[in-house]
């Protein structure tokens, strides 16, 4: 199964978090809201121009800059 | 004294618990090795009167946000007696790890599970006493808002400080090493104790965001809010203002002249004109911030104010801020005072200093005043809308500038990542709680100043004793002269030299300065002025008023809220400078263009 970036993710999909590739503190700070390896993440939707992504993690609804998410590994599910 | 600290995540609660567990009797406080204001409260639980404070909401305790450290740096310079973590039952799956963490630091700890409300409504249910055995705590559920369950908790923590050992805590982070275990007992204690059907019924908030954050209605629909809000706060308001200020009036020539008509002049200026005056204009932003406050908590109760962030968030973001930030710049266009209050809602101090040295280019109601008069007086009835979005126009534009050239200065560390809450109706009670707890917060730390600077600037417009109010002879009036070599190029004369430094007291007071100055009122005084100056002056005038130094309340409030005597500083000596800078060129560009 091939891996993708979060912030490469199309609103309605899903996928489960394969890796964080973050400094500590941006680490420490998803971890708190749920970001952990093997969580499950839906995209609800995409800022237009570039905005935030509106990610659901559990029963948490974020908001995340584009280029977090991109620190972000997911394998896609089906 | 027995203490006893309120932990938790953010949207979880936490404040409104602390709201009902101390009622109206919180203050702002000090403790030892923070540097931000807590809110703390002394409560008596059963025969014993104990410490409550309220500790900044927190995702992690190992992490390295402005909050996580001022809680960490709390818990090491502090001996608590017990803990108070508070989660949101709903959100249990991520919360418990706040928890663990407590009970590594060996901390004694009380969990409440709070908004069981919401948890019922989602089909959540959770094994209270198995997870009470698991973790080896008390676990209570409750309804902060509500009240549900709040009596038993509180009998709770009664009997449960009653017996507890102060703990205070050296190196927080070393203690914590161990994230990794921390996740799987997590992960055990939540799927052995909670349960939550396979699909949430949360259709409600879902409806709304779709509504809210829609692509192509979501920023209309945001303008249309904030339109309303503002017109809400400032119209509902402003009477209020004109009544309390109506009610000082009447005070003053009932009461205060009769029984101050035979001390010495001096005196009965410093008294009257000075302190009295100080006093009113403290008062006159009492009913703005009470109203400011009120719909804020709806629209931050309510969770729009996170829709705000995500839609403002890909200009903003450019700037160095955050869509909050530009909610709290719209409102300072009714003024300022409240708008950088409100910005204790953003939680990254570095983002937080930014939005509030950007607030005050807002072009305020109190600005609009003199706006209007000048324009009145010396533009036509056509030009007058043109002149006026103008000065809206570069009241934007120096807000963008500032935020551009100084996102590098102010930088935020922090990762901005936001939660998005479902949507919810803040009681009454938690919005007049609010409004309540920001005006004893504004009398408490802005008052002292304001007064001063008012009796300040009476004395330079009053002394040396004998020479008439305002006048060339006047201290005001010497620094007038003093400051010609730098006003001179921009257009502004002595006498409107004068009318700025009143103007510093309150930007509403420079109509009734010039009034003074000029010897005249209304439409005389109007005559008077379109006679004296050209309509390039006055534009470079009103330019110069819209951009330079906010007024004496903002500068009390950027001090008391940002706690540095240095950001206060710049706060007002950025503006001072643009606005020369500004003014300069708009003149002699005027002039040269054969103006």
């Amino acid at each position: 199964m091939s891996c993708l970036k979060l912030s490469a993710m199309k609103p309605g999909a899903s996928g489960i978090i394969s890796a964080l590739h973050t400094e500590e503190d941006l680490f420490h700070r998803l971890a708190g809201m749920g970001f952990r390896v093997g969580k499950l993440v839906t995209v609800v939707r995409r800022g237009k121009f570039s905005g935030p992504m509106h990610i659901r993690i559990g029963t948490t609804d974020i908001m995340l800059r584009r280029l977090d998410a991109q620190k972000i590994d997911i394998h896609p599910s089906i | 004294m027995k203490r006893i600290a309120l932990l938790g995540m953010p949207n979880t609660g936490k404040s409104t618990f602390f709201n009902r567990l101390t009622g109206a009797s919180a203050r702002v406080g000090n403790w030892p090795g923070v540097t931000v204001d807590l809110l703390g409260a002394k409560v008596l639980l059963g025969d014993e009167t104990v410490e409550i404070v309220d500790l900044p909401g927190i995702y992690d305790l190992h992490g390295f946000s402005d909050d996580e450290q001022v809680v960490r740096h709390f818990l090491e310079n502090n001996p608590v007696d017990q803990v108070l973590i508070v989660l949101n039952v709903s959100q249990l799956d991520r919360q418990l790890s706040l928890v663990l963490q407590i009970l590594q630091l060996k901390m004694p700890a009380v969990l409440l599970l709070n908004m069981v409300d919401e948890a019922r409504r989602h089909g959540i249910s959770v094994d209270r006493e198995k997870m009470s055995e698991m973790l080896g705590i008390p676990v209570l559920g409750m309804s902060a808002k509500y009240g549900d369950g709040y009596k038993e908790a509180h009998e709770l923590i009664t009997r449960e400080v009653r017996n507890s050992e102060p703990v205070r805590l050296e190196k927080i982070r070393e203690l914590l090493v161990r994230d990794d275990e921390i996740e799987n007992t997590m992960e055990h204690v939540f799927t052995s104790t909670v349960q939550v059907p396979a699909q949430l019924s949360n259709t409600l908030t879902e409806k709304l965001d779709n509504l809210f954050l829609h692509p192509w209605l979501g920023l209309p629909l945001f303008f249309g809010v904030m339109f309303l809000l503002f017109q809400a706060i400032f119209f509902l308001g402003a009477p209020l203002q004109d009544l309390v200020a109506w009610i000082l009036d009447q005070f003053r020539v009932l009461v205060l002249d009769p029984l101050f008509s035979n001390v010495p002049a001096v005196l009965n200026g410093v008294l009257l004109d000075g302190i009295y005056n100080g006093v009113g204009t403290v008062a006159s932003f009492i009913p703005i911030i009470i109203m400011f406050f009120l719909f804020m908590a709806l629209v931050e109760d309510s969770g729009y104010l996170s829709r705000a962030a995500f839609l403002m968030d890909t200009l903003m973001s450019k700037l160095g801020l955050d869509g909050r930030s530009f909610v709290m710049v719209l409102m300072g266009f009714g003024c300022n005072v409240p708008a950088l209050m409100g910005t204790r809602v953003m939680r990254s101090r570095a983002l937080r200093l930014l939005t509030m040295l950007v607030i005050p280019f807002s072009l305020c109601s109190a600005r609009l005043q003199v706006f209007l008069f000048m324009i009145a007086a010396l533009f036509t009835a056509d030009q007058a809308p043109l002149v006026l979005f103008s000065l809206y126009l570069f009241s934007f534009t120096t807000v963008f500038l500032t935020a551009l050239l100084f996102k590098g200065k102010y930088h935020s560390e922090e990762a901005f990542i936001l939660e998005l809450p479902p949507y919810r109706f803040p009681t009454l009670r938690q919005m007049i709680l609010r409004g309540w707890h920001e005006t004893r917060h504004f009398l408490h730390r802005a008052s002292k100043f304001i007064i001063a600077g008012v009796v300040l600037v009476w004395l330079l417009t009053n002394f040396p004793p004998g020479v008439e109010t305002a006048s060339a002879q006047t201290w005001a009036g010497r620094i007038g002269e003093f400051l010609s070599p730098v006003l001179d190029p921009i257009g502004i004369d002595q006498q409107l030299t004068i009318a700025l430094i009143f103007g510093f007291v309150a930007k509403e007071i420079v109509v009734g300065a010039l009034a003074v100055i000029y010897g005249s009122e209304g439409t005389e005084l109007m005559g008077l002025m379109a006679n004296q100056l050209d309509w390039v002056q006055a534009y470079s005038f009103m330019l110069f008023t819209l951009i330079y130094t906010p007024c004496l309340s903002t500068v009390a409030t950027i001090r008391s809220e940002s706690r540095s005597t240095a950001f206060t500083i710049v706060s007002v000596a950025w503006p001072l400078a643009l606005a020369w800078v500004v003014s300069f060129i708009f003149y002699h560009g005027a002039r040269a263009m054969g103006y």
